[in-house]
């Protein structure tokens, strides 16, 4: 993320929160800037806290929530010092509309999930529109969130096994044959 | 689905890992006897209007007069579920109690399809999500490839790129309002919509070759400048269009059949909107003045002047009337690109990104091998990531990409609109007419191609 560095600097004052002398953080957690968007790297233990702190702080809705599968991700993935990172990454969106007059701020939170036990709690009772998220998050890349009223798969048939978003999942390809027409039509 | 499985055999993948927790039960709706008061809060969005203890009363009270209710099915295959949408409703009398969405019936796996083709291909692959607005999704996915690029498109591609969704809005809208005729009653609003909106296809087969799944919008610009006279072929669909939304206006929103089939039909709050994440013409229909091209501006929208159209209740008329006025403020919106088409190039011209013209292949050896890598290997993009979002006809269309510096994108996520507002469905049909559930649907206009990508 070295080559990110120069317009993060450039980005970061043109936002609502004023400069701070690194390191940078929000609720305790470290703050990095990706492209001039504002990314929070929120451990697992804590993710529920932070999240409900940045709730009542004014993030009133968690507009994209995804997983990712870091396994055969070779280049420097932007962590701070200090971030452990694991095998999968739960990426959510929110939103804050501003609509008291301190303008729109947007925040990237990142989650690192160990391979070995991919669990998270449920976001349902704060933001009931993770619902969905939540279960494809489960269905494509397998990361459980605990709590969850209804978990299962959303978009794969219920019988499937596997998550296709996983790194290890073969993708499938349907041979196709080529073959010379014997008769003249 | 079993021959499926065969196919994508896990092959080296540690079995365990892939079996681990994978039968989790099935998607279908339970009966309300075996509710739990947890599932009565998620069916009910009662996390919005009552307590967990206030659910458990009416989950026990369910459970006592399981016999009133009754858990029908709807779609996938019924006609007026947009595609291959799956309802399950339980219903007392004709009063529908709970609502569950079933999908998946249209998933194709396009997320994972993205990681095997290079950022110049990936247009193919996103124009066939939204398929209604397919120029969006290439908008979206360009957007955010030339942020991680860290690349400035040229100003005519810019404004090539509002005229053209601007556009591709007002085709999506005019599906709507077939659709939307046609699902109520009104069918020969269906044929009126669909005639209307192939006028606007035309122009887009003039620009772009095709009427759907353009692969128009690209990395840098736009795949080809506007074709000699584009301006009389777009002021003609504009003097076309306003007098046939007048006879939309004579034919619906004036008429009190209409009027009565829709208005306090399917109500939803701001509250509601904002705690489901929902966006579009869904949170504006409410009275909540959010629209990303106003609030959060990109490509040019901050020097053309428009309205943000919003309703006052919330139901399924304001959601009609909001896409049918959206048309004429996108009308506006493309009557400024005509007058303000600056000119210039219409791709960056940097030849890592863009392919060199066919003409300069022949004579520069330079041109050659940047045309052969670049359809070959495919140009480089920094790693890193970035989501940019886009203000759909359905509402925020993100892409949020992964990149690890190789030619293709490590992890592509489109936050598809319809996807998240299909979780409105529940809340609205909550204590109405089952045969109001087919005005409800019609009105959140998902597309399901994107709801299951």
């Amino acid at each position: 993320m070295t080559d990110a560095a120069a317009p993060t600097e450039a980005d970061a004052p043109d936002d609502t929160t004023p400069a701070v002398p690194e390191p940078e953080t929000m609720h305790g957690c470290p703050v990095t800037w990706s492209r001039g968007q504002k990314v929070l790297h929120v451990g697992g233990a804590d993710y529920a806290k932070v999240l409900g702190a940045l709730q009542a702080e004014g993030f009133h809705t968690c507009i994209d929530l995804c997983a990712v599968d870091y396994l055969t991700y070779e280049a420097d993935r932007g962590l701070p010092p200090g971030v452990e990172p694991a095998r999968f990454e739960v990426v959510l969106h929110l939103i804050d509309h501003g609509m008291g007059g301190h303008g729109v701020r947007r925040l990237r939170v990142r989650v690192q999930v160990p391979a070995d036990d991919p669990t998270l709690p449920t976001l349902f009772s704060l933001y009931p529109g993770t619902e969905a998220m939540e279960r494809e998050a489960f269905d494509m890349v397998g990361i459980t969130f605990t709590g969850h009223p209804d978990p299962n798969r959303i978009l794969m048939p219920e019988d499937w096994a596997g998550h296709p978003l996983r790194k290890d999942y073969a993708s499938g390809r349907i041979p196709v044959q080529f073959k010379a027409t014997t008769d003249a039509r | 689905m079993s021959s499926d499985a065969a196919i994508t055999d896990p092959g080296t993948a540690d079995a365990h890992d892939l079996e681990h927790r994978t039968d989790e039960g099935g998607q279908g709706m339970t009966s309300a006897a075996v509710l739990g008061a947890a599932e009565a809060l998620r069916e009910r969005g009662a996390v919005l209007r009552m307590s967990e203890a206030e659910a458990e009363a009416p989950a026990e009270e369910a459970a006592a007069d399981e016999d009133q209710t009754m858990i029908i099915n709807m779609g996938p295959q019924h006609p007026s579920t947009h595609g291959v949408l799956r309802l399950m409703l339980e219903l007392d009398g004709e009063t529908v109690l709970r609502t569950k969405p079933v999908i998946g019936y249209l998933h194709t796996g396009m997320e994972r399809t993205a990681e095997d083709l290079s950022y110049l291909q990936g247009c193919t692959n996103v124009t066939r999500m939204d398929y209604a607005s397919p120029l969006f999704n290439e908008l979206a996915f360009s957007l955010t490839v030339e942020q991680l690029l860290g690349i400035d498109i040229p100003e005519r591609a810019t404004w090539i790129r509002m005229l053209m969704t601007e556009l591709n809005r007002i085709s999506s809208h005019l599906l709507f309002l077939a659709t939307n005729g046609m699902d109520i009653g009104a069918v020969s609003m269906m044929i009126y919509g669909w005639r209307e909106r192939e006028e606007v296809l035309r122009f887009f087969e003039k620009v772009t070759g095709l009427r759907m799944n353009h692969n128009y919008i690209r990395v840098g610009g736009v795949a080809a400048d506007l074709p000699p006279g584009w301006r009389d072929d777009v002021l003609r669909l504009l003097d076309l269009l306003p007098p046939r939304l007048e006879e939309y206006d004579i034919l619906m929103t004036g008429q009190p059949i209409w009027r009565d089939r829709l208005q306090g039909v399917g109500m939803i709050t701001a509250e509601e909107c904002l705690a489901l994440g929902v966006t579009g013409p869904i949170l504006r229909s409410t009275g909540y003045a959010w629209d990303l091209r106003r609030n959060e501006p990109y490509l040019a929208y901050d020097q053309v002047d428009f309205d943000v159209v919003v309703g006052s209740y919330g139901d399924c008329f304001d959601r009609f009337a909001i896409r049918l006025n959206e048309i004429r403020e996108s009308m506006r919106i493309v009557r400024q690109c005509l007058e303000q088409m600056p000119k210039g190039p219409y791709r960056i011209q940097d030849k890592k990104v863009t392919p060199p013209p066919r003409a300069r292949i022949d004579e520069s050896m330079e041109a050659l091998i940047h045309h052969f890598k670049i359809f070959t290997e495919g140009f480089k993009v920094p790693e890193g990531e970035a989501y940019v979002p886009v203000e759909s006809p359905r509402g925020e269309l993100g892409c949020y990409i992964v990149s690890d510096g190789s030619s293709k994108p490590y992890r592509m996520h489109v936050r598809g609109p319809s996807f998240v507002n299909l979780q409105s469905l529940p809340h609205m049909m909550h204590g109405g007419f089952i045969a109001d559930a087919v005005a409800v649907i019609s009105s959140v206009d998902p597309i399901m191609g994107e709801v299951d990508r």
